[in-house]
């Protein structure tokens, strides 16, 4: 269930609320998410473009681009809220407390400076070293985070490293100065699956050894399934599933997460058909009532129609779905409904 | 041309390389080499009639380039590509090359790029049909069109629409749909389920399937996710900087993969099953194919590399119903392991 309730979380998300205003109205892109990381965790974020997974990473580390903006709920990092921080008072906590990965090396690296002086800027913003420690800190991350002959290379610029050692820079900076946090935003997307494996056996690694939180967004199941320890599952704004990534995979309770977990192909079986979830994911101006889900759904109720679902029990998870409603009364209940 | 009667496409030593090198003036003056990528260097394939071949590798391995050189977009630099036993690269009257494009057809990895956005769909998936001359008439074009796209589940009225109101999904079902306007024998795909969400993909590979077994289509099918691979195919070709390193049977690859390069790239797939599976991430990567190693291109990364992978080029050689292209196999110094998956329930 819930991280241990005798340690306070390290994130609180509580009811957070994205949205885009445009000339049409404004579009709920994040619609009342809430949810814990203990301290040392790791929480995937899974879902189809569009879920808002990025952008619920996005708000947590207060970059998103405007015209999105935080219309309700808060994020509170060590019991502190940080949501509603002045601009220069969120940078100190960026950085700091807070590190991120996002998906493209080349485009998160500056490309006029020597990746030393990236990381020495980096440091010695958030922590009161001299120029000279800061290089030498500088110099121990590169080999920490595996760049062969970090002596020479820490004078390199980024376009000289190959897409895997950019990434481990990538890594480097967000590890800076020892973040209690990690947000990273599909670390691995860009890379080839040989690439993909070392990035997130460091990044493991590196956690394990920090004791760094991370939360890990990404649309590929697989990363989550070797890396997480909790995952939530996204379908249009809104988690639908969360829960021991074991029993996420392995049981799932949302018809959502079933059938996602059915349309992977996987080793070992081959099936004639992978199962399918007709149709796609409904854009934001197009959500239907009640759960976002039901047009797609092949277990609709009457009450899917009508009546949003929050998350409630089922099993060792927790899903959005009237299926679950008083530990699985619910299923009989639907199923007549949608009979009647 | 003496062709093995069965083999439905065959290439023999094909490559092409790519000139890169700077502007001639640029290397007068500075002094700098010509440099030439081999993007495919000598690949041999044959591909029987009614069978899915896939091409697994990472990114610069030089499978798209095989898909583009089959399929005529890319003239090879050398070698040859035999497609129903016509040499593809032979001298032929415009009428008779028509002919013979008429029955392979390509899609592309980005549905958003190989759609024509200021065209309706309607023209889109009829322009096969007008430019081999297939229909008589317009009422004819019409219900062939709508037949078309009703074959990959949208509705004739689509037609009326253009590339951008489609999901992602969607426009894939439409390059699919023109891809068979002109009643193709030979489908080339070209990482067609790359760009697509995971449950979208899984509707994309069920079409396909089915497409095959109604329509009686051949896929060469390029990927780097050997998930998808491993499901569709019926033979699987690895390969690395420009050479094919291993082909077998799929359940052959999978169960009782040779080449190191092989085994390294089963051992990266991310394991839902999560079986404990120890993954051992393979240090290095990619060299550049300029100037790629000498010997077997993948000794600076095996583990089992000895003086003779350094220096001579290894021959594939037929090992367990499919070739491999190893010293230490041939040797017999490296011994084939089983692989087994947790079978999920």
């Amino acid at each position: 269930m819930a991280a241990p309730s005798n340690n306070p979380p390290l994130l609180e998300v509580k009811n957070l609320r994205v949205e885009f205003p445009t000339r049409r109205g404004t579009l709920l892109a994040v619609d009342d998410v809430s949810f814990d990381i203990a301290p040392g965790e790791v929480l995937g974020v899974v879902g189809e473009s569009g879920a808002g997974k990025s952008l619920t990473g996005n708000a947590i580390i207060g970059l998103l681009e405007p015209p999105g903006r935080i219309a309700g709920g808060e994020v509170r990092l060590e019991g502190r809220r940080i949501d509603d921080l002045p601009y220069e008072e969120m940078r100190k906590v960026r950085g700091a407390k807070i590190g991120a990965i996002f998906q493209d090396p080349l485009t998160s690296l500056n490309p006029l400076y020597s990746v030393g002086r990236q990381l020495v800027e980096t440091i010695q913003t958030h922590l009161p070293l001299s120029a000279g420690q800061a290089r030498t800190r500088a110099l121990d991350l590169l080999k920490e985070v595996g760049i062969p002959a970090a002596e020479s290379r820490i004078d390199h610029y980024p376009h000289q490293f190959s897409g895997g050692m950019r990434q481990r820079v990538v890594i480097a900076l967000a590890l800076c100065a020892d973040p209690r946090l990690i947000v990273a935003d599909e670390p691995t997307t860009a890379l080839d699956v040989s690439i993909q494996a070392q990035i997130i056996a460091l990044l493991k690694r590196l956690c394990r050894e920090h004791k760094t939180a991370v939360m890990l967004v990404t649309h590929d199941m697989g990363v989550i399934a070797e890396t997480a320890d909790r995952v939530a599952v996204m379908y249009a704004g809104r988690i639908v599933e969360i829960g021991p990534v074991r029993d996420v995979v392995k049981h799932a309770k949302h018809p959502y997460t079933k059938g996602l977990m059915g349309s992977i192909p996987s080793l070992g079986i081959r099936h004639d058909r992978l199962t399918q979830i007709d149709g796609a994911m409904p854009r934001l101006t197009e959500i239907p009532p009640g759960c976002a889900f039901n047009p797609r759904c092949t277990e609709r109720g009457r009450r899917c129609l009508g009546e949003r679902p929050d998350l409630m029990a089922a099993g060792a998870t927790r899903a959005a779905c009237w299926l679950h409603e008083r530990g699985g009364v619910g299923t009989a209940v639907t199923k007549e409904l949608a009979d009647a | 041309m003496p062709d093995g009667g069965s083999q439905f496409v065959r290439l023999a030593g094909l490559k092409r390389y790519f000139d890169v090198s700077a502007p001639w003036l640029v290397r007068v003056i500075e002094g700098r080499p010509r440099q030439i990528v081999q993007a495919v260097d000598g690949v041999d394939i044959e591909i029987a009639k009614g069978e899915t071949f896939s091409l697994v590798g990472e990114s610069g391995c030089g499978k798209s380039t095989v898909a583009r050189l089959v399929v005529g977009l890319y003239p090879p630099t050398d070698g040859s590509i035999a497609f129903d036993g016509n040499d593809m690269t032979a001298r032929r009257s415009q009428a008779e090359m028509a002919a013979l494009r008429r029955r392979m057809q390509m899609i592309f990895q980005d549905p958003y790029a190989s759609l024509n956005p200021r065209w309706r769909v309607f023209d889109i998936v009829a322009e096969p049909i007008r430019a081999f001359g297939l229909a008589k008439g317009k009422t004819d074009l019409e219900a062939r069109v709508g037949e078309l796209l009703r074959q990959v589940r949208l509705t004739p009225a689509d037609g009326a629409k253009y590339p951008h109101e489609f999901s992602g999904g969607q426009r894939q079902r439409i390059s699919i749909a023109r891809a068979l306007a002109s009643e193709p024998e030979f489908l080339v795909c070209d990482e067609p389920t790359s760009a697509l969400d995971v449950s979208v993909q899984a509707q994309i590979l069920n079409l396909m399937v089915d497409l095959q077994r109604r329509l009686k289509l051949t896929y060469l099918f390029i990927s780097h996710n050997l998930a998808v691979v491993y499901h569709i195919s019926t033979r699987v070709g690895v390969m690395y900087l420009g050479r094919l390193v291993e082909v077998a049977p799929t359940e052959t690859l999978f169960r009782r993969p040779k080449h190191p390069y092989t085994r390294m790239l089963l051992d990266t797939i991310p394991d839902l099953d999560m079986s404990g599976r120890q993954r051992a991430p393979v240090a290095g990567e990619v060299p550049s194919p300029i100037d790629p190693p000498s010997g077997c291109t993948f000794h600076p990364r095996c583990p089992f590399a000895t003086d003779r992978c350094k220096a001579e080029r290894p021959r594939p050689i037929a090992v367990d119903g499919g070739t491999v292209a190893c010293h230490a196999i041939e040797e017999g110094r490296l011994a084939v392991e089983e692989r087994s998956y947790a079978a999920a329930t």
